[in-house]
């Protein structure tokens, strides 16, 4: 008997310090963002209401939709082909591979952000060099527009697209493919017809994951946006601290969390954790 | 045995990727070397200039010291923490672990922004009852961080327990060991590469982190990242290109280097 009761004590004991902490410093104060929401400016779902209506609200609600949507297809496409070659390239090729994914991966936001600006902006690499060649002779605009958003969080979400792809393509029975290509299927056609389906599971928390990704996404839009096209995360930065509106910050943040939550239990209901890791 | 290697077709699409995952990298290089005052391609000289402010300008030198000591300080309260939990699990997997674990992992899953505004909330309510520990401090930024990274500790902790096996606890166990000597001296010696790489990966995300740092700062405490931010709203500060290369490269370095050992490892 005194064998359970000291498990229990000694479980308690160890995991007590971490949930207390988030509860005091996570849990707790997430209500308090959620209790904002309903009571600033004044009580009543007036910011919820405002949410529906209010058309800049609205267009910044649409364009982080299709930002995310052309986010996710472009990034789950290019992802798909590096990771080819990072699981079923040549020794050396899956070292290259290994290398142009990682490098970037372990590289900050705002760096990578400030190399597409070096890249995109009007005295940037691009245009100085277009202009040199005499190809164009204004600057064309790169950056502070949708287009510098796409690129910037595309390069930056790659990376996390690749991992659920090669677990995919990592627990691929190789037999199948050889059986494929034995019976005269092109290679084409086995990509397509083989290895394509059979990593669907992969791509699907690929295309997940970069998608809530990239609803929540700060640093890159406010950076190559330039604050042109603003997606939720920045108007949600906004609402606090330009126009103090702090009760339509906080219910945008309730209905980000909401809405992502919904998208991960789809996430957890089609894909097994396990495969996507 | 033949192998199924991916076509010419997958070759040159990757490579095509590839550069793309790069271009931004190497772009910075040249600006980094422009002797002008703005973000600009050098044009015939080139000047180390910007290199000499990130030394001879304090900001950047506070900054970089102040990113350090956030970094050491939440890394190794979010380590601590992660540690305990994590054996707490493995040891005794209590009823509800699932979601236990899965309330810990909150702050890696809810979009960023969210945990942001939440230790905005949290900080400026206890500005009103400590001035040291509050908004705009380093300990409150340290302390958000660990919120930040506790997850992706508590993660990779996990991971490396999970390859452990459990016939040496149940053995230690079985010989009267207590919990304390089965924890420090049968499982902790055996995830030392666990525990290590998760006080570096929650370093690493601390003195990276922005997103969350911008709503609890504001004049106090300017971390690296803070600064650079500043820097690139506004005039593009070329210091800012320099400064990129310098992270890039110890990036690239640390990477040759795990490599390296990963290669050496495997080969022996």
């Amino acid at each position: 008997m005194r064998g359970i009761l000291s498990d229990r004590m000694g479980a308690a004991l160890l995991m007590a310090p971490l949930l207390l902490f988030l509860v005091l410093a996570y849990a707790w104060p997430f209500l308090g963002v959620v209790k904002w929401s309903f009571t600033l400016p004044q009580p009543g779902l007036g910011q919820y209401d405002a949410l529906l209506t209010d058309p800049l609200v609205q267009s910044v609600f649409v364009r982080t939709l299709r930002i995310a949507t052309v986010v996710t297809l472009v990034s789950v496409t290019a992802a798909y082909a590096i990771t080819v070659v990072w699981v079923r390239g040549t020794p050396a090729q899956r070292l290259v591979a290994e290398f142009c994914i990682l490098v970037p991966f372990w590289i900050s936001v705002l760096t990578r952000a400030f190399g597409w600006l070096a890249l995109l902006s009007n005295r940037g690499l691009i245009n100085t060099w277009l202009q040199s060649i005499g190809f164009i002779s204004e600057p064309l605009t790169l950056v502070r527009n949708e287009f510098g958003v796409v690129v910037g969080m595309t390069h930056f979400l790659i990376p996390f697209a690749v991992f659920p792809l090669a677990s995919a393509m990592r627990s691929l029975d190789e037999r199948v493919l050889l059986a494929a290509r034995g019976l005269g299927s092109s290679r084409m056609r086995t990509f397509w017809s083989v290895f394509v389906p059979m990593t669907s599971s992969g791509i699907i928390g690929s295309a997940l994951i970069t998608f809530v990704f990239s609803l929540g996404f700060f640093v890159t839009p406010a950076i190559l946006g330039g604050g042109r096209s603003v997606m939720v995360a920045e108007l949600i930065y906004l609402r606090i601290f330009q126009s103090p509106d702090w009760g339509l910050g906080a219910a945008i943040s309730v209905v980000l969390v909401l809405f992502v939550g919904v998208l991960m239990a789809l996430l957890f209901r089609y894909v097994r954790p396990r495969q996507m890791i | 045995m033949p192998t199924y290697r991916p076509g010419p077709v997958s070759l040159v699409l990757a490579v095509l990727v590839a550069l793309f995952l790069l271009m931004p990298l190497l772009a910075v290089v040249p600006v980094s070397l422009t002797p002008s005052r703005m973000l600009a391609m050098p044009t015939g000289e080139l000047s180390l200039r910007h290199y000499r402010a990130l030394i001879e300008d304090p900001r950047w030198l506070d900054a970089i010291l102040l990113s350090l000591r956030i970094g050491v300080v939440s890394s190794a309260i979010s380590t601590i923490l992660a540690l305990c939990f994590s054996l707490g699990v493995w040891m005794f997997q209590p009823r509800f672990t699932a979601a236990l674990v899965g309330f810990v992992l909150l702050p890696m899953v809810v979009p960023p922004v969210v945990s942001a505004i939440t230790l905005y909330f949290l900080l400026t309510s206890v500005s009103g009852v400590s001035s040291f520990f509050g908004y705009d401090t380093w300990l409150g930024v340290a302390m958000a961080h660990s919120v930040m990274t506790v997850p992706f500790a508590t993660v990779l902790i996990l991971v490396s327990l999970s390859q452990l096996d459990r016939r040496i606890d149940l053995a230690a166990r079985g010989l009267g060991a207590s919990v304390w000597e089965r924890a420090t001296r049968v499982i902790m010696p055996n995830i030392k590469f666990g525990i290590v790489t998760a006080a570096l990966m929650s370093f690493v995300l601390s003195w990276e982190e922005i997103g969350v740092t911008l709503f609890i700062t504001s004049v106090n405490a300017i971390t690296l990242p803070r600064l650079m931010w500043m820097g690139l709203r506004d005039n593009i500060d070329p210091a800012i290109a320099a400064l990129s290369v310098i992270l890039i490269v110890i990036t690239v370095l640390v990477l040759a280097l795990r490599a390296v050992v990963v290669r050496l490892r495997g080969a022996g």
